[in-house]
């Protein structure tokens, strides 16, 4: 069994709120924020070692391979996939702003060729671009059913198949798939109940959140295998779907007074706003 | 020749309310691209659906029944008709962002995910949030046709307009391999007496600050008296207070009501991504230092156990 989970590196996500905008549109930048592995990523790596391990005896049932496409420093975030458990990485360098979500299954098309993973999990989307496209489109290339949004995932013992539990409008859907298949997470994948996988018994719990990286886990890291490529190295050319023709900040919204009590509240809300 | 396709979603039968914001998107991206629009509605029961779209000024309802919703099987259904448009577009719900990406793909069209606003620069320019709504794009897409996913809290729901669009089938298209490999395997509906987030007037709400999911009971009373949906953060829905369906922000619901009242939640901008196009934002937390209260319209700095159930007799005298 083997899984392929997709990476990205992004601006600290807690911090999106301070990236900055050129004064011409032209791109945006986040001088001064750390980077970080896409937290839906983070996750998907979480749910992919789940599924690859039993965690009561530690024994792993198949291969996790993290890949990324970004730029040369993106290999600290690969790694530190890595260094949580994952088997081998790949990094594709590219420029970010020469990515859109075409590009980027171009790309993952030919690594599904030469790797020939039975799942690829992957985050339900990058909280820069937060465009929440790229594993739907490489589904339907690869011809492959989905899951998208999971929250939790339950594999049969012998890893060929998945029920998929998404959280959708007006309740919860449940779908079983066959694989080779393509499935999205959500962040309650990580929960302890988040994934199933049929030989990690019952009794044995896990910790809310994705696992942090053990001192070994970083210390084995640096000795696992890391490719590194390009884009013409599968033979694609970054032609994206999109352009960007420029960034703009949102409409701000203007400061707001703090009222004294609930009687000057219900005042304004019924006098002011108009809104009871 | 009408240029945008909209696809309409069905929830039971019917149309969802939120498909009328992907008509008014079309009308506005028709009136730049040029031409009019057409509705493809698909599904159990979309001819019977069909004619209740036929008053919003469609070219013609396309309708064609099919199973229950899978990607797999939509996905070439909606190709195969969107042949000769220049856009297409759904709403970005749960099956919206599921399957739009998925016919992107089929129809090898650049998307663009949920959209805010449309301009005209020599073309149809797509508007959409990125950096959890910190950042505005402004998108062109290169390829012949445009697969669109449009915010429904940023589009007003069409009104009807009168008229009779003809109600035509949809064509039919063969099953790929896909489809066989997956399997709907149940749907649990979440039932409740108040209005879908998505839709309501004014919402309340509450976040890590209610303790306890009994407390949401003063957050249900306080939305009840304004006939009000109730929302709630992440930190509440993952400690168990309230079912996840009602989560506001990056990973939950985008909602824009009129009023929208934020109890015991910080504000964190996960959060904020969700609720900040709301017209008028009340926050009441005891941390005057709370980032909720940058976004705030009004704002109150109090213990919300004494300040909600006071606010509730309060609005008992001015509201029916
Ligand atoms: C990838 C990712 C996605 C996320 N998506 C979302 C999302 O979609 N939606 C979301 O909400 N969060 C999301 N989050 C989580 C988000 O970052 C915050 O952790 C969360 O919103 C905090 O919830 P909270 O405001 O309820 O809790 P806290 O931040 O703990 O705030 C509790 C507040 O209650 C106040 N309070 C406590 N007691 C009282 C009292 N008695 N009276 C008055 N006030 C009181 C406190 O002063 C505090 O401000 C996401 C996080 C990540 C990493």
């Amino acid at each position: 069994m083997k899984i392929l989970v997709p990476l990205k590196r992004v601006a600290d996500p807690d911090n999106a709120n301070k990236v900055k905008i050129a004064s011409d549109g032209s791109k945006v930048t986040s001088e001064g924020l750390e980077w970080k592995l896409n937290p839906f990523d983070e996750y998907a790596v979480e749910a992919a070692l789940r599924i690859t391990e039993n965690a009561a005896t530690n024994a792993r049932l198949g291969e996790v391979v993290v890949v990324s496409l970004g730029p040369a420093e993106a290999k600290q975030q690969v790694t530190q996939a890595l260094a949580m458990g994952a088997d081998r990485g790949m990094l594709v360098e590219a420029a970010d702003e020469a990515l859109d979500a075409s590009v980027v299954v171009d790309v993952l098309e030919k690594v599904v060729a030469e790797e020939k993973p039975d799942l690829i999990l992957a985050g339900k989307q990058v909280v820069d671009g937060d465009s929440n496209q790229v594993a739907q489109m490489l589904a339907q290339r690869l011809g492959w059913p989905q899951a998208t949004f999971a929250a939790k995932i339950e594999t049969d013992a012998g890893l060929k198949t998945a029920l998929v539990v998404r959280e959708v409008d007006g309740g919860v859907s449940k779908l079983k798939l066959t694989f080779p298949a393509v499935i999205s997470v959500d962040l309650r994948i990580v929960a302890p109940e988040g994934v199933k996988n049929g030989n990690t018994p019952a009794e044995k719990k896990y910790n809310d959140g994705p696992r942090y990286p053990s001192l070994k886990g970083i210390m084995q890291a640096k000795k696992k295998p890391l490719a590194l490529k390009k884009p013409g190295d599968f033979g694609v050319t970054p032609n994206p779907r999109l352009e960007v023709l420029k960034f703009e900040p949102p409409p701000a919204r203007k400061a707001g007074v703090k009222v004294p009590d609930v009687e000057t509240l219900v005042a304004k809300l019924k006098n002011e706003a108009r809104v009871i | 020749m009408p240029n945008v396709l909209v696809i309409a979603e069905l929830f039971e039968g019917k149309v969802r309310k939120g498909s009328l914001s992907a008509i008014t998107f079309a009308r506005e991206a028709a009136a730049i691209v040029g031409g009019g629009f057409d509705l493809l509605v698909l599904g159990p029961g979309a001819k019977a659906a069909a004619p209740s779209l036929a008053k919003y000024g469609a070219g013609k309802v396309l309708a064609g029944e099919a199973g229950e919703y899978v990607a797999e099987a939509y996905a070439p259904l909606v190709a195969k008709n969107a042949a000769g448009y220049a856009v297409v577009c759904a709403t970005a719900t749960a099956m919206g962002k599921d399957l739009m990406p998925r016919v992107a793909e089929h129809l090898k069209a650049g998307m663009a995910s949920d959209v805010v606003k449309v301009a005209n620069q020599g073309g149809l320019v797509l508007v959409r949030p990125m950096y959890a709504g910190n950042v505005l794009a402004h998108v062109k897409v290169k390829t012949p046709v445009a697969v669109v996913t449009v915010r429904q809290a940023e589009f007003e729901a069409a009104a009807e307009t009168g008229g009779a669009s003809p109600v035509a089938d949809a064509a039919a298209s063969p099953a790929e391999a896909a489809a066989a490999r997956v399997a709907v395997a149940g749907f649990e509906k979440v039932v409740s007496a108040r209005p879908e987030l998505t839709d309501a007037r004014v919402i309340v709400s509450g976040g890590r600050g209610l303790k306890s999911g009994d407390n949401f009971k003063i957050i249900e009373q306080l939305a009840d008296l304004l006939h009000g949906a109730v929302g709630a953060t992440r930190a509440a829905v993952d400690a168990g207070f309230v079912p996840n369906d009602l989560q506001v922000g990056q990973t939950g619901k985008i909602v824009a009501p009129q009023l929208y009242i934020a109890v015991g939640l910080s504000g964190a901008l996960q959060h904020l991504a969700g609720m900040k196009g709301s017209k008028v934002i009340v926050a009441i937390n005891k941390d005057p230092e709370a980032p909720i209260f940058t976004v705030a319209d009004y704002g109150l700095v109090a213990d919300l156990f004494q300040a909600v159930p006071a606010l509730v007799t309060e609005l008992k005298k001015v509201v029916a």
